[in-house]
């Protein structure tokens, strides 16, 4: 017997018939070719998210990104009109990179009035247009308005901006963000501007994290002994269920309970928790962020034990929302067919004191500790997958559906793309 | 960080003294030296510094972030370091995350305090 209520259909995988319920393979995930075509059908493609507002604070402010899997560096810049714009970073003179300090593989952040390219000094404002070459009278009869910066759509959502790489998109980041997206508005994101950040190299293809990450299925067993013996072994008793679950077009949330936070039972947490009154799920005294009522995209199962929703935006775009007031986000930015770069951003309330700037630590080290056990419990799979092993067909179980979806759109995406060439 | 002589702590939290090595602004510096440690080292901030938490958060609650006084910040980053230590104390029995290996989730950004 669930816990949860299931769909009529008896299980949330057959409530979405597109989806079957048969064995899948990773061969999307252990394939150099099929990489290839994820660049162009998904990464070329889509909408996707680089930050937030929050990081461009005035005129001149930017950061750039770098893009592997779309094959380019971006410039995101707070312009004088206050537009958020962004550019491919390459100087339209020699195609030296335009905004990079001693790394050129390396990301940076900072403000300027003007970017200045460092080999022959062209300068570009804020909003793209050149307005001086170096020796211009030298030239043959350029003319300084056929050379802007190559911009990119950029759009906000939010508060989270989005850039998308393919000049002929015509759908709106709205429409592509969809009912999941609606759902969210009006979230108080920016009001959580205590932001700690965690990056990783990891060796295993990026739809597997995303994978881990989807599903809480793993989370008695692999995470066990980071709770108190007791409590680990009544977790593995139970197994896990979500509250619900949500699919709409590639996107996709999980809705889950929320028991620790504060927990039934202080001997269910660490001792340190018991003092701190945070951990995993957050702090359990949780901030006023002015909120009347929550989004209705929030808590969709209406549930009293509701802890946090984790939503994800196809392709490689997690943000988890939690009942505590914090928010966590995900990305995933792949580097080859078998490597990505993750990236974990936990998003507070400011701390009004010392005692709270502790508590969230606690939270964020959490985080940590369980990234990395899943991390490296990644590349294992990556391995195995990978090898010649006569292995190549896995079942998934009703609780795995936001695996078995994503795996399915990639598919669609690539599918599409070759019908379209 | 090393010379803990300089390495001032609140009043009334003298008895942490010998641990001010755990003054360390940065989670990648507090977990560096706490994969560096052995679990007796560990073991005993953990023992030294866990009955004085309550104490400590009841100290830095008197305190606005901004208006922290350098020893109030000593003792917030020395709290934060146990933080980073109870995992080995109370969870792992060992300094490192079990079956992390070689893999590392570096913090890229922290606010400044």
């Amino acid at each position: 017997m669930p816990h949860f209520a299931k769909p009529g259909e008896g299980s949330w995988t057959q409530h979405y018939p597109e989806l079957s319920t048969g064995p899948t393979t990773y061969a999307d995930s252990t394939s150099p070719e099929w990489y290839e075509l994820e660049r162009e059908a998904i990464f070329e493609k889509t909408w996707l998210n680089l930050g937030r507002v929050e990081q461009l604070p005035r005129v001149g402010s930017y950061f750039t990104k770098e893009l592997d899997a779309a094959g380019t560096s971006l410039i995101v810049v707070r312009d004088s009109d206050n537009e958020i714009r962004a550019f491919h970073n390459i100087c339209r003179h020699r195609g030296n990179k335009l905004m990079w300090q001693d790394f050129p593989g390396e990301e940076v952040s900072g403000s300027c009035r003007q970017f200045t390219c460092k080999y022959h000094g062209w300068r570009y404002n804020l909003d793209g247009t050149l307005n001086f070459i170096q020796q211009e009278e030298e030239f043959f009869g350029v003319d300084k308005n056929d050379y802007p910066l190559a911009s990119v759509q950029c759009d906000v959502w939010e508060g989270w901006i989005f850039v998308n790489l393919d000049p002929t998109n015509i759908e709106s980041l709205k429409d592509y963000l969809g009912g999941l997206g609606k759902g969210l508005e009006g979230y108080p994101f920016h009001e959580l501007t205590q932001v700690h950040k965690y990056r990783a190299e990891i060796g295993a293809n990026w739809k597997l994290f995303i994978d881990a990450f989807t599903e809480f299925y793993h989370a008695p067993v692999l995470h066990a002994r980071q709770a108190v013996a007791d409590e680990s072994h009544k977790l593995q008793g139970y197994g896990y269920e979500a509250l619900h679950y949500e699919l709409d077009g590639p996107h996709a949330v999980v809705s889950s309970w929320g028991g620790q936070s504060p927990p039934k039972d202080l001997s269910m947490v660490k001792p340190i928790e018991r003092v701190l009154r945070s951990g995993l799920f957050g702090p359990w005294d949780v901030p006023d962020l002015g909120m009347e009522q929550l989004p209705p995209g929030l808590n969709p199962a209406r549930h009293d034990k509701w802890g946090l929703d984790s939503f994800l935006f196809f392709p490689n775009f997690m943000i988890l929302i939690w009942k505590t007031n914090w928010v966590l986000t995900y990305h995933y930015w792949p580097t080859s067919y078998n490597t990505h770069i993750f990236e974990g951003t936990c998003y507070f309330a400011p701390p009004k004191n010392g005692r709270e700037r502790l508590v969230q630590e606690s939270a964020v080290v959490t985080f940590k500790e369980y990234g990395l056990q899943d991390g490296n419990t990644l590349e294992a799979t990556q391995r195995m997958i990978e090898s010649r092993t006569p292995v190549k067909s896995f079942p998934l179980n009703d609780q795995e559906i936001m695996i078995r979806h994503l795996h399915h759109q990639v598919g669609r995406f690539v599918r599409e793309y070759q019908e379209q060439q | 960080m090393s010379d803990t002589s300089t390495v001032a702590l609140p009043a009334g939290f003298e008895d942490l003294a010998p641990f001010s090595d755990w003054v360390l602004q940065g989670e990648r510096a507090r977990y560096a030296k706490r994969v560096e440690s052995t679990m007796d080292e560990l073991q005993a901030f953990y023992d030294a510094a866990l009955p004085r938490m309550e104490a400590a958060c009841e100290y830095l609650e008197q305190y606005a972030l901004d208006d922290l006084p350098e020893e109030g910040v000593n003792l917030l980053w020395l709290y934060c370091s146990l933080v980073t230590v109870s995992f080995p104390v109370e969870v792992w029995r060992q300094p490192r995350v079990p079956d992390a290996g070689a893999s590392a989730i570096d913090a890229v950004l922290e606010p400044a305090i």
